[in-house]
């Protein structure tokens, strides 16, 4: 417990000192206007293509930096409702960002980024050849899902339940990338994991299952309240939802939107 | 009574600044949990299914945990107490690594090793079908792991504090090594047996990386209080302050219990 209680306090005592240097960056360089630092709270699915959105960014937009924060959409939300320092939230469903919205800590309406659907993670090569969600409740086949606590395992119960398969999971992880680091370890056989995640392991295939559309998570994003740098965080976003920002997106197996 | 207050009048305010600044960094925190603990609901959360599920299991692999890293650890204690053997610095050190490693990387190092891929874990899954990833033993063992040091160290220091002529005059009347050990070392050092595994079983109480890497997440299989705790901050902060009081409540009242008996003297 402490070590887990530790780290999140350094992380925002971390993210503090970044958001009070970032401040002061601000006032040292006058193009501040989109410039300086900018501090993203990011679903752990989207680690992949947040990162590069980030560089591209940075890059598009010389003299700033972009702070990526990943880890389980609830435990963002939870962290952003207690004070922490972001500018922007991008969950991966929209009940983590209801948690915020409803705390008052959002400014304007949340915008649905991507929407991502959930895939069976085997290992490469499908070893035990699983076909769908009713070959999980096999004896023998043991599966990681995330804990109902996170978006990824709302959508898995969903999912589930929509396929009438009943399973005794070996293990209920904390987010996406735990229940997907217990498949590439071969610790289990399978995980309820997004596509996107599979696409982003060379070593694991993803099986697709039609229960899954019943299961799609929007992802929402925002621009916080007490953002720091709210000229930057706006730009941010926009650039993320921009035409470009969508393609990098999709690229990696997210679904665009549906007004879009 | 005088001499205390002839003492305090001696202190610097140099280090007693920093030292009331310590103590209220060390206490605030505590504090902050008992203000912001929802009182009123407490009863009713307290009774929930789930809470005694993981506070039980907690007790349960703690315990475990203590009785296996007292059955390894004292003879290794001893062994770095009263062997002289090459090599004993290393052994020394090594026995301390888990100590200072971060917990979740004792995790990952024992899935490498006791997984199902792992060096160990996949001659056990083929020989004898066991697997110990996801399985309450696999908490224990990950829980050993971290806390096994704080018990070697104990006694380690024990032994070496003993006067070593009780165990030479035993020899002298003929007793052998293990006569000698289980007769006079041991209840000289039980003391330090006894503040090793209570340190020992504080640890393996709070033990939360190595575990959730390890053992995963199950309620009432490998979900103990602190992967509770960590769960339930994820949606019901509230949930999470009554789950951490009560991991307060359990480890206060253990240390305060015994300290005086045992942890005072050691």
């Amino acid at each position: 417990m402490t070590a887990r209680w530790i780290r999140a306090a350094l992380a925002g005592v971390a993210a503090l000192s970044l958001a009070l240097t970032g401040c002061g960056g601000a006032d040292d360089e006058p193009s501040a206007g989109t410039g300086g630092r900018v501090t993203v709270f990011a679903a752990a699915s989207l680690t992949e293509t947040f990162t590069k959105l980030g560089k591209d960014y940075e890059a598009a937009h010389p003299g700033t930096k972009v702070v990526l924060n990943f880890a389980g959409s609830s435990a963002l939300a939870t962290q952003i409702t207690q004070g922490a320092p972001a500018d922007v939230f991008a969950a991966a469903s929209p009940a983590t960002m209801t948690t915020v919205t409803d705390a008052g800590d959002a400014a304007g309406t949340p915008a649905v980024l991507v929407r991502n659907q959930l895939v069976i993670a085997v290992p490469k090569g499908n070893p035990d050849r699983v076909a769908g969600l009713a070959d999980l409740a096999r004896p023998g086949v043991k599966v990681a899902l995330c804990a109902e606590q996170v978006p990824c395992g709302t959508a898995a119960r969903t999912a589930l339940a929509a396929a009438g398969v009943r399973l005794t999971p070996a293990t209920l992880e904390q987010d996406v990338k735990g229940a997907l680091a217990k498949v590439k370890l071969g610790e289990v056989d399978a995980a309820l994991v997004y596509r996107t995640d599979v696409r982003a392991a060379a070593e694991l295939d993803a099986v697709e299952f039609p229960e899954s559309a019943r299961a799609v998570n929007d992802y929402p994003i925002v621009v916080l309240k007490h953002a720091g740098n709210p000229a930057g965080a706006r730009a941010f976003v926009d650039h993320v939802r921009s035409d470009a920002g969508l393609a990098v997106l999709t690229a990696a197996g997210f679904q665009a939107p549906p007004n879009r | 009574m005088t001499r205390p207050a002839r003492r305090r009048q001696r202190v610097p305010l140099a280090l007693l600044l920093p030292a009331g600044l310590g103590l209220l960094f060390l206490v605030l925190p505590l504090a902050g949990l008992l203000v912001r603990a929802p009182w009123t609901t407490l009863p009713r959360r307290l009774a929930q299914p789930g809470v005694l599920t993981a506070l039980r299991l907690s007790l349960e692999t703690a315990t475990a945990a203590t009785l296996l890293c007292v059955a390894l650890g004292v003879p290794l204690a001893w062994l770095l107490a009263r062997v002289e053997f090459p090599g004993r610095r290393l052994v020394r050190a090594l026995v301390t690594v888990p100590l200072v490693l971060p917990p979740v990387v004792g995790g990952v190092a024992l899935l490498l090793v006791f997984g199902r891929r792992g060096l160990l874990g996949s001659w056990l899954d083929t020989t004898f079908g066991v697997s110990l990833p996801f399985t309450t033993a696999g908490v224990v063992l990950a829980e050993a792991f971290v806390a096994m040091p704080f018990l070697v160290i104990a006694v380690e220091g024990a032994l070496r504090g003993a006067d070593p002529r009780y165990e030479e005059a035993a020899a002298t009347l003929g007793a052998g090594r293990w006569t000698t050990f289980t007769r006079v070392t041991l209840p000289l050092v039980a003391p330090g047996v006894a503040a090793g595994a209570v340190l020992c079983w504080a640890r393996a109480l709070g033990e939360f990386g190595a575990t959730i890497t390890f053992a995963g997440n199950y309620p009432g299989r490998t979900q103990t209080m602190p992967l509770a705790v960590y769960l339930a901050l994820e949606t019901d902060v509230q949930a999470a302050i009554v789950l951490s009081l009560i991991l307060l409540t359990v480890s206060v009242a253990i240390l305060a219990g015994l300290r005086d008996r045992w942890v005072g003297t050691a």
